[in-house]
C-alpha cells in the first residue's frame, strides 16, 4: 500500500508491523507523534502490545530490558535529552545482549535548549554496543526498523538497535512511502525467540557480578556480537531485498563514487541535499560523489577502506560534536583510511548543529573546499562572527 | 564468536563459607527441645533437621554469627572457638 | 518437633556471601518462603547485587535480573508486561531493593509504577545506610545514627524518611511493615497479598551488624527490640486500613540504642528526644488506626 506518512509513524508503522510486545516511551519533542501514534494503535486493538506509560527515559529503557529478558520484543523511542538520560541503560541493554530497537530523532542536546535537527544525542551514544542506523528518508525509516528488529535478533547478533531520523525534516514531513502487507512482514520477520529468557522453570541469574579475571572476556564477547552484526548486515538487507524489492544500500551507499576526485561521506538528511549537489557539480565538470554513511555502528570499515582506494580525497561532513580533532565520523573515516601506504586526503567538517540548514550551497562549498586544499584539517561551516551573535 | 550471556545458573553451595568461621555452633542435643527457631533465624540456610527432627549445622557454609546461640531458648547451643 | 511456624521449603542457598549474621539474607530468604518458585526477582545495586558471589553462581533458586540501581520499579514494571506478553501470567514480580535503591535513587522509579497501579510485589530491605558501599548515610538512615559521611560532629541530622507515607500516598492496595525477627507475621503478610493485583510494598527492617556496629549474633534480638521499642511498629495498611499487628511498648529507645555503636555517642538529651519522638509517631499511628478502621475498601 502506498501512502504518505511522516518519519515518526513511519517508525510507529513498523513497530506495528513488526508486532513488537512491548513498547514503553517517555515523550520528547519531536520523538511525541511516533508514541502517541503507538497509543492510538494499542487502544484501537489494531496493535495487541502491552504500553506502559513511565515517568523518564531512563524507566522506559529499563521497562524494555527487562520485558526483553523474558523474551518479548520491544520498542522505545527518543531524543536529545532523553537519549542522554538513557546512557546508563545503553550498557545495560548491550552487556544483557538484549535485541530492542529504539527510534532516535536526532535533535540537538542542552544547553541551551534545541529541538532541532542534530546528530550529537545518537553520535555521543557510540560506546555502547547499540547498532547505529541513519536514515534520509521515511520509507528508510519504516524498512530500517523493521531490518534492525531481524538484525538485533539473529542469533549470532542479540545486540540492541538504534534507527535515527532528522528532527523536523523526517520526523514530520510527509513522504510517500510503501508500507509492506502484515503478511509480508511475517514472512521475513518471525517471532522473537530470545534464546536466554528468564523462565521459573530454568532459574537463572542474568546480569551478575564479575571480578577481573573474566571481565574481559565478556566485554570481548559483546564486541563479538557487533562483528558479528557487521557480516549478518548483508544477510538481512540482500532478504529484504528478494521480500520487499528495495535496496538501501548496505552500510555505505555510494553515488558517483567510481571516478571521483571527491567524495563526501555524511549522514541522514544532508545525505539527500549532498547527491542533489553530487548531480549540479557533475554537470559542471566537477567529478565528486557521496559515501551516505547508513551504519555508524558497527563501523563499515572494510567498505571505507575500499573506498579509499580509489578516492584520493574524502570530505566528512560530522551534524555533531564531540570534543575531539574533528567530529566523530571524521575521525573514525580517518582512521579506517590511513594505511602505511598513505590513504586518502581527510577532511573534516562540522555542520548543521542545532538544526542549522544543510542548503546546497554548504554542500557544495565543502567539497569545493577539498578539492581545494592538500592538508588534512577540520573546520566549523558557517559559523558567523561573534559581531552577528543575538545581543 | 556464540552469544555468551551473563546467564548464572550455578547455587551458590559451590563456595564454602564455612571457613569464615572463628566460632562453631555445638548443640546439646540432650537439652534440645526441636523447637526449630536455629532452624528459623539461621541467614546462611546452614541448619538442617535430622531423621529425628534434630537440628543439625552444616559446618560446610555456618559463619559462626551465633544468632543460633542467642535464640535458643533452652541454652541447647554453644559457641565454641574454632581451632586449636 | 514442633510445627514449623514459617514454610519449610528454602528457595535460597547456602555458601552466599553475606556477612556472619546478615539481617538482609533473612528478609530474602522469608520472603522466597512465602511465594514459593514461581516469582521472577529484579534486583538494582545493594548488598542483594553482590550476595551470590561471582558469575556464575546465584544463591537463589528463581529467576533474578538485576537491574540499573535507580530503576527497580521500571524493572518491575517491564518484567510484568514482558511476562503478560509471553503469556507467563502465573508468575509473581518482585523488586527486592535496598532502602537507597527505593527511598533515595530509585524513589521516581518507585512512584512512578506505584502511581501506575504496577502489579508487582516490591520488598524494601531497610539497613538504614548505603550499606553495600560501606555504610554511608541514606534518607533511610535514623535521626542521630553515625554512618561514615555523618559522622560523629555531624551525626544524621534528618528523621527517618516515612517510605510507608510516601507509598500509602499512591492509594496502593497494600503496604506493611515487617521485621526479620517476626517471620511468622512477615511471611503471613506476604502470602495474604501473593494472588491480589496491583502493587503491594514491604518494608523490612534488616539489621545489619557492620553498619549499626553490634555484634552478629544480636540481629534478631535487635529485629525484635526495634518492635518492641516502638521504633520500628510492625503494622499493615490495607485498603486505606491501618492495623498494627504487633502491639508493641514493653522495651525502650535506651535499651535499643544502648546495643549499638552507630548511637555510642549519643546524650541522655538525644536519647530522651528520639524517644519522645517514637512514643508520638506510635500514638499518631494507633491514632491512625482508629480513625481508618471503618474506610471502605
Amino acid at each position: 500500500m502506498r501512502t504518505t506518512l511522516t518519519g515518526n509513524h513511519a517508525q510507529s508503522l513498523a513497530a506495528k508491523l513488526a508486532r513488537v510486545q512491548v513498547v514503553s516511551a517517555y515523550p520528547i519533542t519531536p520523538q511525541t507523534t511516533i508514541v502517541e501514534q503507538i497509543a492510538e494503535f494499542v487502544a484501537s486493538g489494531e496493535m495487541p502490545a502491552e504500553f506502559l506509560e513511565v515517568e523518564s527515559e531512563h524507566s522506559a529503557l529499563q521497562a524494555c530490558i527487562s520485558a526483553a529478558a523474558v523474551g518479548a520484543r520491544t520498542y522505545t523511542a527518543t531524543s536529545s535529552q532523553g537519549l542522554l538520560l538513557m546512557h546508563e541503560l545503553l550498557h545495560w541493554a548491550s552487556g544483557l545482549r538484549m535485541p530492542i530497537v529504539m527510534g532516535v530523532v536526532n535533535r540537538a542536546v542542552a544547553p541551551p535548549w534545541s529541538i532541532y535537527a542534530d546528530h550529537t544525542d545518537a553520535v555521543a551514544q557510540r560506546d555502547t554496543g547499540w547498532i547505529q542506523y541513519y536514515c534520509e528518508s521515511n520509507q528508510e525509516v519504516l524498512d530500517t526498523v523493521l531490518q534492525a528488529y531481524r538484525l538485533a535478533e539473529d542469533p549470532r547478533v542479540l545486540l540492541p538497535a538504534m534507527v535515527c531520523e532528522d528532527a523536523f525534516f523526517l520526523s514530520h514531513t510527509f513522504e510517500p512511502v510503501d508500507v509492506p502487507s502484515q503478511e509480508e512482514v511475517d514472512a521475513f520477520l518471525p517471532p522473537l525467540t530470545l534464546p536466554y529468557a528468564l523462565d521459573p522453570d530454568r532459574p537463572a541469574r542474568l546480569g551478575s557480578y564479575m571480578p577481573p579475571d573474566s571481565y574481559m572476556e565478556h566485554r570481548r564477547n559483546v564486541a563479538q556480537g557487533m562483528e558479528a552484526a557487521a557480516e549478518a548486515i548483508g544477510d538481512v538487507e540482500r532478504a529484504f531485498f528478494e521480500r520487499f524489492g528495495r535496496d538501501h544500500g548496505g552500510p555505505l551507499p555510494l553515488f558517483a563514487c567510481k571516478d571521483a576526485d571527491a567524495v563526501l561521506v555524511t549522514s541522514g538528511t544532508a545525505a539527500s541535499t549532498a547527491r542533489a549537489v553530487v548531480r549540479a557539480m557533475r554537470a559542471d565538470g566537477l567529478k565528486v560523489g557521496l559515501a551516505k554513511l547508513r551504519v555508524f555502528r558497527p563501523w563499515p570499515v572494510e567498505a571505507l577502506r575500499e573506498l579509499a582506494q580509489r578516492v584520493p580525497r574524502i570530505a566528512v561532513l560530522d551534524r555533531s560534536f564531540t570534543f575531539g580533532f574533528g567530529g566523530a565520523v571524521f575521525q573514525e573515516v580517518r582512521n579506517a583510511v590511513q594505511s602505511p601506504k598513505g590513504g586518502p586526503l581527510v577532511r573534516g567538517y562540522v555542520a548543521g548543529l542545532g538544526g542549522r540548514d544543510l542548503v546546497p550551497e554548504t554542500i557544495r562549498g565543502i567539497l569545493e573546499d577539498v578539492l581545494a586544499h592538500d592538508e588534512p584539517d577540520v573546520s566549523w561551516v558557517g559559523i558567523k562572527e561573534a559581531s552577528a551573535w543575538p545581543a | 564468536m556464540t552469544v555468551r550471556p551473563l546467564w548464572a545458573d550455578v547455587p551458590s553451595s559451590v563456595q564454602p563459607t564455612g571457613t569464615w568461621r572463628t566460632f562453631r555452633p555445638v548443640i546439646d542435643l540432650s537439652k534440645c527441645t526441636k523447637c526449630n527457631v536455629c532452624w528459623k533465624f539461621c541467614p546462611d540456610v546452614a541448619i538442617h533437621f535430622d531423621g529425628e527432627g534434630f537440628p543439625v549445622i552444616e559446618y560446610d557454609f555456618c559463619k559462626g554469627c551465633g544468632i543460633c546461640e542467642v535464640e535458643c531458648a533452652p541454652r541447647a547451643i554453644t559457641m565454641e572457638k574454632e581451632g586449636p | 518437633m514442633a510445627r514449623l511456624t514459617i514454610p519449610e521449603r528454602e528457595l535460597m542457598t547456602s555458601g552466599h556471601l553475606g556477612c556472619p549474621g546478615c539481617g538482609a539474607t533473612l528478609a530474602m530468604r522469608y520472603v522466597l518462603k512465602a511465594l514459593g518458585p514461581r516469582i521472577m526477582l529484579t534486583v538494582p545495586a545493594c548488598c542483594w547485587a553482590v550476595m551470590s558471589g561471582a558469575f556464575p553462581r546465584t544463591c537463589v533458586g528463581v529467576p533474578f535480573l538485576d537491574c540499573a540501581f535507580e530503576a527497580t520499579g521500571a524493572s518491575i514494571q517491564g518484567l510484568r508486561a514482558g511476562l503478560d506478553a509471553r503469556g507467563m501470567k502465573d508468575v509473581t514480580v518482585v523488586g527486592f531493593a535496598g532502602d537507597g535503591g527505593t527511598a533515595d535513587i530509585g524513589l521516581q522509579s518507585l512512584s512512578g509504577a506505584l502511581e501506575r497501579g504496577v502489579d508487582a510485589i516490591y520488598v524494601m530491605y531497610d539497613n538504614e545506610a548505603y550499606m553495600n558501599t560501606g555504610v554511608q548515610r541514606s534518607g533511610a538512615t535514623p535521626w542521630g545514627a553515625w554512618t561514615t559521611t555523618t559522622p560523629v560532629g555531624r551525626e544524621k541530622g534528618q528523621e527517618k524518611k516515612d517510605m510507608m507515607r510516601i507509598v500509602a500516598a499512591h492509594d496502593v492496595p497494600y503496604a506493611a511493615t515487617a521485621s526479620i525477627a517476626f517471620p511468622e507475621d512477615f511471611v503471613k503478610k506476604v502470602e495474604k497479598v501473593r494472588d491480589i493485583h496491583g502493587p503491594r510494598f514491604f518494608h523490612v527492617l534488616a539489621p545489619c551488624p557492620p553498619g549499626w556496629k553490634y555484634p552478629p549474633e544480636e540481629t534478631v534480638r535487635l529485629g525484635r527490640l526495634a518492635v518492641d521499642a516502638r521504633i520500628f511498629p510492625l503494622y499493615e495498611i490495607d485498603h486505606g486500613r491501618y492495623r498494627i499487628t504487633r502491639k508493641a511498648g514493653r522495651r525502650t529507645v535506651r535499651e535499643y540504642v544502648e546495643k549499638q555503636g552507630r548511637f555510642a555517642h549519643l546524650t541522655e538529651e538525644q536519647v530522651a528526644e528520639i524517644q519522645r519522638r517514637v512514643d508520638a509517631r506510635w500514638a499518631k499511628l494507633e491514632s491512625l488506626e482508629k480513625t481508618t478502621a471503618e474506610v471502605p475498601a
